[in-house]
């Protein structure tokens, strides 16, 4: 049966931890189904991925004071003054956002055992994220052009550094959502889909709001 | 392959009410940031004065955190998950406003 709604319960969808979702508050764990799982129940998988997520912070941290301590460091004539395009790097951040709300619904869909639309979302998130990618593609050479190098000064190398860092990130997450719908397609996944989508989605939605960050301190609060 | 939508089934309905927000306030959770977005971007071309850099930094914490609460589901989630990444994002700003402070970032 392809792309058919379904208005009574399968079999396969049937809950299949009653008793752990009764006494379950927080309980989102039963996407863990096929995983391995700690003594308190929950998934290791999500366990691990909440964990690197929380060293990112350190990794990000590390990069934005960088930046905040250098952004003064630079020529009079190549300075965020100058080179900015608060626009087109609004339209980015719109992009990025869009595609965290792609994201969420792919992760939703999942949740759903509704796998056509899960590999939807999944793809235009990645098709987004591209986006994003060439757009500051195009902002790097643009300021190649203009003459301002990665050692160009302080301000450029930790300001390349920086959003070159999100940039690798943001690449790596699209490699990740195009190896998930691969996977889905194949049907290679084993356990729970949904697990698996949902991590991909905490490591996307967490790109996104490393962005939230330096669109804000970066790009809109002048030195 | 079997490509299956079981959007309507009664289960589902319960599983979305128990687990966190339905498709729908995802999209109305879009449309909050995307506003906050464009505040954000109209609050640097205009002149508020001494407010322009709280404003900004706390349009941002309000996006950071409903993505992470709403988006990411840390709200609805076993505590657990969001000690892991608040330990990580707590030592994060304290270590570099340390840092910051350190090489004099707030006095001027």
């Amino acid at each position: 049966m392809s792309d058919s709604v379904i208005t009574e319960p399968a079999p396969d969808v049937v809950d299949e931890h009653p008793a752990q979702h009764a006494g379950d508050d927080h309980g989102h764990d039963d996407h863990a189904h096929g995983g391995h799982h700690s003594s308190l129940g929950l998934s290791n998988n999500k366990l691990a991925m909440w964990l690197f997520l929380g060293s990112e912070c350190l990794l990000f941290g590390g990069l934005i004071s960088t930046y905040m301590l250098y952004r003064n460091r630079h020529s009079a004539e190549l300075g965020p003054d100058q080179l900015w395009d608060i626009p087109f790097t609004s339209a980015s951040s719109f992009v990025l956002l869009t595609s965290s709300l792609t994201m969420v619904l792919a992760v939703s869909a999942a949740n759903r055992k509704d796998l056509r639309n899960t590999k939807i979302f999944l793809g235009v998130t990645a098709l987004l994220g591209g986006l994003f990618v060439a757009g500051q593609i195009y902002e790097f050479t643009t300021f190649y052009r203009e003459g301002l190098g990665f050692t160009t000064s302080l301000f450029s190398s930790s300001f390349f550094t920086l959003t070159g860092f999100h940039g690798v990130h943001v690449s790596i997450g699209i490699i990740m959502l195009v190896a998930t719908i691969g996977m889905i397609q194949k049907e290679k996944i084993s356990g729970d889909k949904a697990e698996a989508v949902e991590m991909v989605g905490l490591y996307w939605h967490f790109v996104d709001i490393v962005w939230i960050i330096i669109f804000t301190l970066v790009y809109l609060i002048p030195a | 392959m079997t490509d299956t939508l079981e959007t309507t089934t009664a289960h589902d309905d319960k599983h979305d009410n128990h687990h966190g927000p339905t498709d729908k306030q995802f999209i109305a959770i879009f449309f909050f940031l995307a506003a906050i977005t464009a505040v954000e971007v109209l609050v640097s071309y205009v002149d508020i004065g001494p407010a322009f850099l709280p404003v900004l930094l706390g349009l941002m914490i309000v996006k950071f955190f409903t993505v992470v609460w709403y988006f990411m589901h840390i709200k609805f989630d076993h505590q657990l998950f969001g000690r892991l990444f608040y330990i990580g994002l707590g030592l994060a700003v304290a270590v570099y406003v340390a840092m910051l402070s350190t090489f004099q970032f707030f006095a001027g």
